[in-house]
């Protein structure tokens, strides 16, 4: 009780620092955030793209109707399968003319391939999975040829890979410089008070005591900071929404997951300062 | 009460400050540490309320010792110990009465009886009136009043005052002399640095002088000091 108000009245005695303090961390987050809004949206376009790798076996003219159905089913079940679809000769035809110029004038269904479509699940898109998948497909007797874009799921995997890399250490290299920046405010709070706890010590306060409204004072400037940063990431992405490119923001557990580590670096950004301090006096 | 024995202190940058200091300040007693700036007093009164610890040696202050204290312990031992400085160390931003309730709230006494323990000591040290004043609105005597005060709070067994009127003109250093000299005639023993050596004639207490880190004279407990031997 007496730490919550000892906190509440470090804000009211020294309102530009703390103000200060909390623009800081917002500041700080809000570029972590930033980072994290164009990590997710690439996430996201990377795997709506992964959506569409699938693998595609051609049957040969004359196969019973009853072997390719048999085939789907034991495809299906495949546990890297998500979905298989049978395409008729009719059926490619058709999406032929629809998708492909010169094939508008072209109506005999015979010259096109049946084939069956396979999706694979979301996990079960690396080259080699595919590439595993297909050769198990290729070995059906009626299967004429399989075809996956080989080179256009080894390319995704690799953009995949270096987007995956690139986010990692960006986010670790803008989290990290966002705890320094944030550790230093709390820093400067904690000096602008050692007088204060020099005293405190002096009439024997415990280093609990001295700790405490220290702790709750970091806490609540992570939160606000946090808070602060969640809306001006929000209202970034709504800008870019606008303007720019249609993205999407974070779920919301990665929101309050944000703030509740600028609380968290606030309080350790305190209890380290604090702590440090102590040592000295 | 305070014993210190075969006490160096050395610094890892200035090099020594005492050397071999043994003495003992028995309950209720008036000791005055004079000598020269930088003679080692102020390192003493350190190694009382322990905020240094002896290189060699052990100093025990109402049975802890620094050969075994523990972080925790010194503070309890500072709520047992007033301690009053040259610069006052008051804090800026709160009232005087704010200042000396704040040494209660560090012990954790309730908050039902802060308010009248403080309007006492207020009493005491002459400032009832100025209970609500800030420090940068009282004078050097004042301040160093509210220090007293909060010194004062905790009942404590000894006073421990560095060069409490240095900062003060003929008459605040004479008022808070005699302040000084009602605390310790009420039952508690003061240990005061002090340069001034008019102060140290004019009262008959114990006088330890220190020169370079060394105790170069001790009138001896509760013995009158002679004043020719401090000239």
């Amino acid at each position: 009780m007496r730490s919550l108000r000892e906190a509440l009245l470090a804000f009211r005695r020294a309102p530009l620092l703390s103000v200060l303090g909390i623009i800081t961390i917002a500041f700080s987050l809000f570029a972590v955030g930033l980072f994290g809004l164009v990590a997710v949206n690439i996430k996201e376009t990377i795997a709506s793209v992964e959506e569409r790798v699938e693998i595609r076996a051609f049957i040969a003219e004359g196969t019973p109707a009853d072997a390719v159905a048999a085939a789907i089913g034991d495809v299906g079940s495949f546990p890297e399968v998500a979905r298989v679809d049978y395409v008729s000769q009719e059926d490619a035809l058709k999406r032929a003319r629809r998708e492909l110029g010169e094939f508008r004038d072209v109506f005999d269904a015979g010259f096109l391939p049946a084939s069956i479509e396979v999706r694979l699940k979301p996990g079960f898109r690396s080259p080699d999975r595919v590439r595993s998948v297909a050769a198990r497909i290729a070995t059906y007797q009626f299967v004429d040829d399989v075809r996956y874009g080989q080179e256009w799921v080894e390319k995704l995997a690799r953009i995949r890979n270096i987007a995956g890399i690139a986010g990692i250490a960006l986010g670790l290299a803008f989290a990290t410089v966002a705890v320094m920046i944030i550790g230093t405010t709390i820093r400067m709070a904690v000096l602008a008070r050692s007088r204060e706890i020099a005293i405190m010590r002096l009439v024997g306060a415990t280093d609990g005591f001295i700790r405490r409204p220290f702790l709750i004072e970091g806490f609540v400037k992570g939160i606000l900071g946090g808070g602060a940063a969640l809306l001006l990431t929000w209202l970034a992405s709504l800008l870019i929404n606008r303007y720019i490119v249609s993205t999407s923001f974070f779920p919301m557990q990665l929101a309050v997951i944000g703030v509740l580590g600028g609380a968290i670096i606030g309080l350790l950004g305190s209890g380290v300062s604090v702590g440090r301090h102590l040592r000295r006096v | 009460m305070i014993r210190f024995t075969d006490v160096t202190k050395e610094y890892p940058r200035t090099g020594v400050a005492l050397t071999d200091v043994s003495f003992h300040v028995a309950k209720g007693e008036f000791v005055f540490l004079t000598g020269p700036s930088g003679s080692g007093k102020s390192t003493i009164l350190k190694l009382i309320y322990m905020e240094e610890l002896p290189t060699v040696g052990e100093v025990r202050v109402s049975g802890l010792s620094t050969v075994d204290v523990k972080r925790a312990e010194i503070a309890k031992l500072r709520r047992k110990l007033g301690i009053v400085f040259q610069d006052f160390r008051l804090l800026e931003d709160r009232s005087a009465e704010a200042n000396i309730a704040f040494a209660l709230e560090v012990t954790g006494a309730p908050r039902s009886q802060i308010p009248s323990r403080v309007s006492r000591l207020l009493t005491q040290v002459g400032l009832a009136s100025k209970a609500s004043s800030f420090p940068r609105e009282l004078s050097g005597g004042e301040q160093q009043r509210v220090a007293i005060a909060r010194a004062l709070v905790n009942e404590p067994y000894v006073l421990i005052a560095d060069e409490p009127t240095g900062n003060l003109d003929d008459r605040a250093t004479r008022g808070i002399f005699q302040l000084l000299r009602e605390i310790n005639a009420s039952g508690t023993a003061v240990v005061m640095a002090t340069h001034n050596l008019e102060l140290i004639r004019r009262s008959d207490y114990r006088t330890i002088e220190i020169n370079r880190g060394q105790i170069v004279f001790d009138s001896g407990e509760a013995k009158p000091v002679q004043p020719e031997e401090l000239v």
